[in-house]
């Protein structure tokens, strides 16, 4: 039978792999047991509540020699070196961060399945520990904030005099952010959220905060379609974070960008313009900070009075409730590993969930994993080139393969300039020219003028007419023929499309119909028209 | 003067008066683009040409004067271009702008078939090059006859299409691509073929070739796309410009035939770009290939309402946003729209009209049908403009049009519109839809907009409707 071994976090960490609840629950699935003594006491799950769910209490050593060591934070080296090869590991390895350890633990034969990359898709939301513990991490944040403030959240009026309520930025609705409002409004403080994307104020809304949107006023792009700018949208952003800062007691900021640090959205100046006792927790300070001045994990005082904790352990500083959520996460995942809920650990690489987290595997590294198809169309074939990008429904072509089409293209330009005779390469280059030219004249054409603009090009390339004309001349009739009957087609176009162009031009108008005759003349032309 | 320096004198001459008219077609293209100087882009465009016919003429007709061939060119040419004007003209004045997409594929046809003639030209003409320069011309000729024939068929097969005389649903031949392929594989061929031993038939042969493929070409894309194809056919028309450019030695075609070879295409890409399309996949007809995998049948209950109701609609309303489409066009019915939005205006409502970049059948085709009704163009917006705004407008009035307005492309990703960017117009208070039945749009596309709770039907002829809620009001 397989066992599963939890083994004790180190120090800070407090919170643990599994809960007595979370044994019970692997127990079901066929597994046996064992948890290192005293692996749970920092989150208030003792010995004996683990012995009673069923599981049995080992020495440290024991534990990690188990088929499947549950961890929380990455193993340490001394705990990878205890590691049997054929084992797996599952905890929050931060693939991306941590090259190295993947190497290590690849190289001891460890299977490794990392819990924080699991993929957002709906399915794989019940594993989703980034998500979970960002809910916790949020409500703490508020817990924190509270702490350090030294007044009600709530505004009452008391024989004592009336107390004000306070008031509470939260920067970024993610589900941190969504948390932190929902815990804060239900104290009873007046809460504003911003957040770039504009969906997610109903969701702020409902849960009792205030939306903050970014009004940016829309300019013409060069491609004819309205825009806001993002440097116009940055600079209303940071407006809005100056006028929330000078006004608020309380900012909590959650802005994440994965695989960046984290945009600065408070400046120390914002963090100078409130009042003394306002407290700031800044959420991202493990990723660099939202908040100028922010230290990750330390508690500073600025000189004008303001706290801003950067703690980058909120949700460990909720034991208990993490190492259930963490826990049932996990017991999630190895269901989905256990189809036949028989203790035997299945990996299906044909499965994204399960080819996502697991970062290695046999010796190898395996992450990062293919890109995930997010569209419900099936994928033409798998592809091979693995960017960690999120999955685009079509893949753009490769900055590789588009400057090799522009070398060829080049290079075929000079050879046929090269290796032509006289009049050939002039022309080339007028038509290259030329080219460039109409490319550019148009390219901010407004979306209106699209008929007419066409219609104008219509007729200008009825220039053929000019060939035709030279060829009139000919010495022979057929060409003669051909030439004139050339001529008639074109003339067609350059007069119809000069005429047709100036009469829609002549409709086109702001507020008051433009006077003229010519304009008139051609209404009662379609009216007939347009009543037969 | 003596012959000879008369002869060079208007060469010259020639040649100075088409760089002008060069630069002239580029500032008209330039114009074109801000509704400001829109006219005197026009304007631009007519000088400019007309200083490169006068030059032509002039430079054909001053080195050989007198002789009888030129006599009965002269002849040839007022009377062709005299009566080429007169029906253009014509055409003009008399075309309805809901007609306009026709007018306009049909005008291209004709460049194209020119520049078939053209290439004709220059291959029953004697030549007097000989080497590397006979062989070049005999693929010039090719050339120009290959573009000019593939954009005339293409754009006769487009007039059929948007004129309702040939079936708009594309046509599917099995293997179409490798058709595509092959003929252009073969017109290569042909052309070293032409170039080692310039045979007659062999020209006639490709000129086939040329215009079966412009013909499936065009026959394999669907009517929704025809906006694309419009402007596309528009770019190629130029290419044949060009081509015949260099077949003649002629800078002024080549210049001008590829100003409006690249406008045209670039054209074609921002409107691929606006409708989620690949540019490539479009122009050689991939769109609609694919199986539907949720096109079926709508389901959910459909709520019908009268005018009556919807005049109440708009009269306890602050804001409303039309959305035209195609069906619009057909209907004749901008004039009563048009009349609705300023009786509404005139009560103090917000009007606004949202206008997809691929509504109707030719790019900017309803900005034309308002600005014809003279509806203030400052009010015709944008779907990125309006598409925020949807949410907080009260009524939304779909009027004719349906896959531009299909929530299935937004939230469906199994749909065959899906990804295409659309007007929100579900996000609004209430959404009353123009149409004449339940059919799916030209995408053949079921649309779930109908059986949403804020949506309602208002069935028949979008110009009587428009007029029965003008009389309720």
């Amino acid at each position: 039978m397989t066992r599963i071994g939890v083994v004790t976090e180190q120090p800070p960490e407090t919170r643990v792999a599994a809960t007595p609840a979370t044994v019970k629950q692997l127990i079901a699935l066929g597994y046996e047991v064992a948890v290192e003594a005293a692996a749970g006491e920092a989150s208030a799950f003792l010995d004996e509540a683990y012995r009673d769910a069923g599981a049995t209490i080992v020495a440290g050593a024991e534990a990690l020699a188990s088929e499947i060591v549950l961890k929380v934070n990455a193993p340490t080296d001394a705990e990878v070196a205890a590691l049997r090869p054929g084992t797996t590991v599952i905890g929050l390895l931060a693939p991306a961060f941590s090259a190295e350890l993947l190497e290590r633990l690849a190289a001891a034969g460890v299977t490794a399945i990392a819990m924080d990359a699991v993929p957002r898709i709906s399915r794989a939301q019940s594993m989703d520990v980034l998500s979970s513990m960002a809910n916790i991490a949020g409500y703490r944040a508020v817990v924190e904030a509270a702490h350090e403030f030294g007044r009600f959240f709530t505004g009452q009026v008391t024989a004592a005099g009336k107390v004000p309520p306070a008031k509470v930025l939260v920067a970024g609705a993610g589900v941190a952010g969504l948390a932190a409002i929902g815990a804060a409004s239900s104290l009873g403080a007046i809460v504003r959220a911003t957040d770039p994307r504009p969906e997610v104020a109903d969701q702020v809304k409902s849960i009792g905060g205030e939306y903050l949107k970014v009004e940016v006023e829309v300019e013409q792009s060069t491609d004819g379609y309205a825009k806001a700018t993002s440097e116009a949208y940055d600079r209303r952003a940071a407006e809005i974070y100056s006028e929330q800062a000078a006004d608020v007691d309380i900012i909590i900021t959650t802005a994440l960008i994965p695989g960046r640090p984290a945009p600065k959205l408070i400046t120390a100046a914002d963090v100078a313009s409130m009042r003394s006792g306002s407290v700031i927790v800044d959420m991202a300070a493990g990723m660099g900070g939202n908040v100028e001045g922010s230290v990750a994990g330390e508690r500073i005082v600025t000189p004008n009075g303001v706290v801003i904790l950067g703690y980058t352990d909120l949700a460990s500083r909720l034991p208990t409730q993490a190492s259930q959520l963490y826990g049932t996460n996990i017991v999630n995942l190895l269901k989905l590993l256990t189809p036949g809920k028989d203790g035997e650990l299945v990996l299906d690489f044909d499965d994204v969930v399960q080819r996502a987290v697991t970062v290695a595997r046999g010796g190898e590294v395996t992450w990062p994993p293919p890109p995930v198809q997010v569209s419900a169309a099936p994928a033409a074939g798998a592809p091979v080139a693995a960017p960690a990008e999120p999955a685009a429904p079509k893949a753009p072509m490769s900055a590789a393969k588009k400057a090799l089409l522009v070398a060829i293209g080049v290079a075929a330009l000079f050879l046929v300039n090269a290796v032509a005779p006289p009049p050939l390469p002039q022309h080339f280059t007028v038509l290259m020219l030329a080219v460039v030219v109409g490319f550019y004249v148009i390219g901010k054409v407004a979306h209106a003028l699209h008929t007419p603009l066409m219609s104008v090009t219509n007729a200008i390339s009825g220039i053929i007419i000019v060939g035709a004309m030279v060829q009139i001349t000919s010495d022979v009739l057929v060409v003669q023929i051909l030439a004139a009957v050339a001529v008639l087609l074109a003339s067609i176009n350059v007069f119809g499309g000069f005429a047709v162009t100036r009469r829609m031009l002549a409709m086109f108008s702001v507020g008051a119909p433009p006077a003229g005759a010519a304009a008139k003349t051609d209404r009662a032309g379609t009216d007939g028209k347009a009543g037969a | 003067m003596t012959e000879l320096s008369t002869l060079t004198v208007a060469g010259s001459v020639a040649g100075a008066a088409y760089l002008v008219a060069a630069l002239l077609f580029i500032l008209s293209l330039a114009g074109l683009s801000k509704h400001e100087t829109a006219r005197a882009g026009v304007g631009y465009g007519i000088a400019g040409m007309v200083i490169a016919l006068v030059a032509t003429v002039w430079a054909t007709l001053a080195g050989a004067w007198g002789t009888v061939s030129v006599t009965t060119g002269l002849i040839l040419l007022v009377v062709a271009v005299l009566v080429g004007g007169a029906i253009g003209l014509w055409r003009a004045r008399v075309v309805a702008m809901t007609g306009m997409p026709e007018l306009i594929a049909l005008l291209h046809s004709f460049v194209g078939l020119a520049a078939v003639l053209v290439g004709w030209n220059g291959a029953l003409e004697e030549s007097e090059m000989s080497g590397a320069l006979l062989d070049i011309h005999h693929a010039e000729v090719f050339i120009g006859v290959f573009i000019g024939a593939v954009t005339f068929t293409g754009s006769i097969v487009a007039f059929l299409k948007l004129s309702a005389r040939m079936k708009s649903a594309p046509l599917m031949l099995p293997g179409k691509n490798a058709l595509n392929l092959g003929a252009l594989v073969a017109f290569v061929g042909l052309t070293v073929w032409y170039v080692i031993t310039p045979e007659l038939w062999l020209l006639v042969v490709v000129t086939v070739l040329a215009l079966l493929l412009g013909w499936h070409l065009v026959a394999s894309i669907g009517g929704g796309d025809m906006p694309v194809v419009i402007s596309m056919l528009n770019s190629y028309s130029g290419w044949a410009a060009a081509a015949a450019g260099f077949l003649l030695n002629n800078d002024l075609l080549i210049i001008t035939g590829a100003l409006v070879g690249s406008s045209g295409a670039y054209l074609s890409y921002i409107m691929c770009k606006a409708m989620n399309r690949s540019f490539i996949s479009v122009i050689a007809g991939g769109f609609g290939i694919a199986a539907p995998s949720s096109s079926g049948e709508v389901e959910g209950e459909v709520r019908e309402l009268d005018a009556e109701a919807a005049a109440a609609l708009l009269r306890d309303a602050s804001s409303v946003v039309i959305t035209p489409g195609y069906g619009m066009a057909v209907a004749q019915a901008q004039y009563p729209v048009a009349e609705l939005t300023s009786r509404l205006r005139e009560r103090g409502v917000k009007v606004r009209f949202g206008i997809h970049p691929v509504a109707g059948r030719l790019p900017g085709h309803m900005n034309v049908l308002l600005a014809e009704a003279k509806v203030p163009y400052d009010i015709v917006e944008e779907m990125d403009e309006i598409n925020d705004d949807l949410a907080e407008t009260d009524v939304v009035l779909v009027i004719g049009a349906n896959d531009t307005v299909n929530p299935a492309a937004a939230q469906d990703p199994g749909s065959p519109i899906a990804g295409m960017p659309v007007l929100r117009v579900w996000e609004a208070g209430n959404v009353v839809v123009f149409k004449r039945s339940m059919s799916a749009g030209y995408a053949g596309v079921a649309n779930p907009l109908f059986t949403r709770d804020n949506a309602q039907m208002l069935f028949g002829d979008a110009k009587q409707r428009v007029e029965d809620i003008l009389r309720a009001l």
